[in-house]
């Protein structure tokens, strides 16, 4: 399956849903760090990983699908539920590159930080690419 | 202060341009590999590194791959209530955020001394 961009996707989404997710990220951004402080590292390194704004994103995948359904005179509850699963299934896959990202930030950012966050960057984009084409192979 | 807006600033673009990225790609489940995205590791370690210094940082890092694994049952979970019990989509991704904590927390303690 060919993978496809289509920015017009992004009428879909109204500007509360966007400023939603902005909040939602940036007080969790916030909160991660929060935590590190109190609790330290060990701990605040775990909410890296937080799924901070997935429920908003689902819930909105789930909403648009069904909208877009009922436009067309369909049933649209199940199909908008299954197009949120399949995103928890992405999601679940780019979890191996987001371990990917961890394991180059542990053991590289000591020597170097801005390699380190680009070549952790640059990982997770690759692990992530590669657990969804071994997915679709099995 | 500054420090936590500038957290929050840095989190909130970060955040918003993973989820409008996945937004504009197809299939589905190739767009959701952006629902996991290192977005607030990527506007918030710089800072880290600056403020509390490179091993704080490197020991986030390694927490960070057990929150990863504790992400992708978390997503498998949320995928399994859609599915198979029919969940909203919003009860599904709240209710299994047990999951998250229980997998994150649990395997920390198992292999971490806190620091």
């Amino acid at each position: 399956m060919i993978v496809q961009f289509k920015p017009s996707a992004l009428r879909q989404t109204r500007w509360c849903e966007y400023l939603i997710r902005f909040g939602l990220g940036g007080a969790m951004t916030v909160v991660a760090g929060l935590i590190a402080a109190r609790f330290g590292p060990v701990i605040g390194g775990l909410f890296l990983a937080f799924p901070a704004i997935f429920p908003a994103s689902a819930t909105l995948i789930e909403k648009h699908v069904r909208e877009r359904k009922e436009k067309a005179g369909l049933p649209g509850a199940r199909r908008g539920k299954e197009a949120a699963a399949l995103d928890a299934i992405g999601a679940a896959l780019g979890s191996v590159g987001l371990a990917a990202f961890g394991l180059v930030i542990w053991l590289m950012i000591v020597q170097s930080s801005g390699w380190a966050l680009g070549l952790a960057a640059a990982s997770w984009l690759a692990v992530a690419m590669l657990a969804w084409r071994v997915r679709r192979w099995l | 202060m500054l420090e936590y807006a500038l957290r929050f600033l840095a989190g909130g673009i970060a955040v918003s341009a993973f989820a409008a990225l996945g937004d504009t790609l197809r299939p589905k489940s190739f767009a959701g590999l952006f629902g996991a995205a290192p977005s607030i590791a990527l506007a918030t370690l710089l800072i880290t590194v600056s403020q509390k210094g490179a091993p704080f940082a490197a020991l986030e890092g390694r927490s960070m791959i057990v929150g990863a694994f504790a992400l992708a049952a978390y997503s498998w979970v949320v995928c399994v209530l859609l599915k198979k019990f029919l969940l909203s989509s919003w009860t599904a991704t709240i209710a299994a955020l047990v999951v998250w904590f229980v997998a994150a927390l649990g395997i920390s303690a198992a292999l971490f001394q806190p620091s």
